[in-house]
């Protein structure tokens, strides 16, 4: 097990994703930066369905009951254990009761932490990815503690990996939304001219940002969205969904970030900067 | 069989959304329906594709990176326009139980103030129609209902509440529906719904399908909590039509 000494800010058990389930209405959650697991995962030799803890902003105090061996990733957010400092995408052997604990954001937003063979929360349609009330918890921070396997013997073909963590890049890689058509040459000036910045309003379901552009007033009738679906308000506010985000909308969609922009998104925070590329 | 002018987008690099006219008509719905069932058997299997239907449209998704965009859109195209004709299946009408009084029906006079109805009659109106399930959204098994009688029209909220019961049936606009969770809310409440609509512990979370029918009918408070404890149980069974015997 893995003891929650202290919870920290938000954190959460995810996995690739719930699929299958989008027509009744459940988003497919899953990790926000697929970009950092799919290496803490590759390093740790793990399938790609295991299920990491994804924490934003400041992390929590954490204590392995168990040996085993874990990869760390995404955000930077001086970890260490035992208080000696740890490195990101480096696997490291866990003995009993050592505490992994976080320090100062120093860069991106959501920091990963791997384990041999995922954690082992249960699995609800399919998927591990906290998401309430379809799971019993939405955070980690009423909860004890987090299962996994214990693990002796594990040597990795591969202990450290050199990753470019594109946590400071600003461009985000974009394709046409449904009803990119329906732009007109000014807002697509303004679309791609310009710097926008992430607003307070950011989480697991949408980031709002705070720059405007001219409104739409298309109606639409209800239909589907998807993870890094853009969408534009009367108002002209842009709101990204991300894994959390509602499966139908009614607002046109004019953009779609590719898997690689929806990650580098996920590791931004109120203020930051992005652009958009098609 | 009726084919409709339908017109492809492209949305991002995973999906793709399918068109038909911009109306809410059922058969164009039941249209969308039936081209789903056929993809799904012929051409676009299950688990790699999603599909999610939602009025006048259908939203493919694959899970496949990087989908050749052009040849799907004119694969789709083509598939549309020679489908063999497949006959609905597995339609249902479920009569679902709420009890309309005051205590869950928060909003019931203020809006028979606004339509100039008596509870009564919002009541009557409300349980009179079969309403159609033209999508699920917004919350895991929120449905979003067509067929509201016009006289039962009234405008959303003008201060969302932070909190709305889980069952809280609902009225907003041309549409009515129920919530399937606690979750903040701008719609006028006339009643209580005590059948889940979304339980995570089954295959099958949600009863529902796009393409259902809903009809509602009112019971007592008395009924209501009768039936909180049958559902609690397990005895409950919700009563049931199907539409495609």
């Amino acid at each position: 097990m893995l003891k929650i000494l202290k919870p920290g800010f938000f954190s959460t058990v995810q996995d690739n994703g719930r699929f299958g389930f989008r027509d009744k209405g459940v988003p497919v959650s899953g990790v926000m930066d697929a970009n950092a697991v799919s290496k803490v995962n590759a390093l740790l030799e793990n399938e790609e369905t295991a299920a990491v803890l994804e924490i934003t902003m400041t992390g929590p105090t954490l204590e392995f009951s168990e040996e085993t061996y874990i990869a760390l990733g995404g955000a930077l957010m001086s970890a260490s254990i035992n208080d000696s400092p740890v490195s990101n995408y480096t696997v490291i052997k866990i003995e009993k009761g050592d505490v992994l604990s976080y320090g100062k954001l120093e860069g991106g937003f959501r920091a990963y932490l791997g384990i041999k063979n995922g954690f082992k929360t249960p699995a609800v349609l399919g998927s591990r990815s906290f998401y309430f009330p379809i799971t019993e918890f939405s955070s980690i921070k009423d909860m004890v503690e987090l299962p996994y396997d214990p693990i002796t013997d594990f040597s990795p073909k591969i202990s450290e990996m050199k990753v470019d963590s594109g946590l400071a890049k600003e461009s985000l890689k974009v394709f046409h939304g449904p009803e990119f058509g329906e732009l007109t040459d000014g807002q697509l000036k303004e679309l791609f001219a310009r710097e926008f910045t992430v607003a307070n309003q950011n989480n697991r379901m949408a980031y709002q940002l705070n720059e405007t552009i001219t409104g739409s007033d298309l109606s639409m009738l209800t239909s589907a969205t998807l993870p890094g679906t853009v969408q534009l308000t009367p108002s002209g506010k842009l709101i990204i969904l991300m894994m959390d985000g509602q499966t139908t909308g009614g607002y046109p969609r004019i953009l779609q970030l590719s898997d690689k922009a929806i990650g580098l998104l996920a590791q931004k925070k109120s203020g930051d900067a992005i652009r958009f590329k098609l | 069989m009726k084919n409709y002018k339908i017109s492809i987008r492209q949305f991002g690099r995973h999906a793709l959304l399918v068109e038909w006219p911009k109306k809410v008509e059922e058969d164009i719905l039941l249209d969308i329906l039936k081209f789903v069932r056929y993809l799904k058997e012929n051409h676009l299997r299950e688990p790699e594709w999603e599909f999610i239907p939602a009025y006048n449209s259908l939203t493919l998704v694959s899970r496949k990176q990087n989908l050749d965009y052009a040849e799907l859109k004119a694969q789709i195209l083509k598939w549309y326009q020679s489908k063999t004709v497949v006959p609905l299946k597995g339609r249902s009408l479920w009569r679902l139980p709420v009890c309309y009084e005051e205590e869950f029906g928060i909003d019931l006079k203020d809006i028979a103030r606004q339509l100039q109805l008596s509870v009564e009659e919002i009541i009557k109106l409300h349980t009179s129609s079969v309403y159609t399930v033209y999508g699920i959204g917004f919350l895991p098994g929120f449905m979003y209902l067509g067929g509201l009688p016009a006289a039962l029209e009234v405008p959303r909220k003008a201060t969302p509440r932070p909190k709305v019961s889980r069952g809280a049936v609902a009225l907003a606009g041309k549409q009515t529906g129920i919530y399937p969770q606690e979750s903040p809310g701008g719609w006028n409440i006339i009643g209580s719904c005590g059948v889940p609509m979304f339980n995570s512990s089954k295959d099958d979370p949600c009863f529902v399908k796009v393409g259902d029918k809903i009809q509602f009918y009112p019971i007592s408070k008395g009924e209501y909590q009768l039936q909180l404890i049958e559902n609690e149980v397990g005895i409950y069974k919700i009563e049931k039509l199907e539409l495609d015997a």
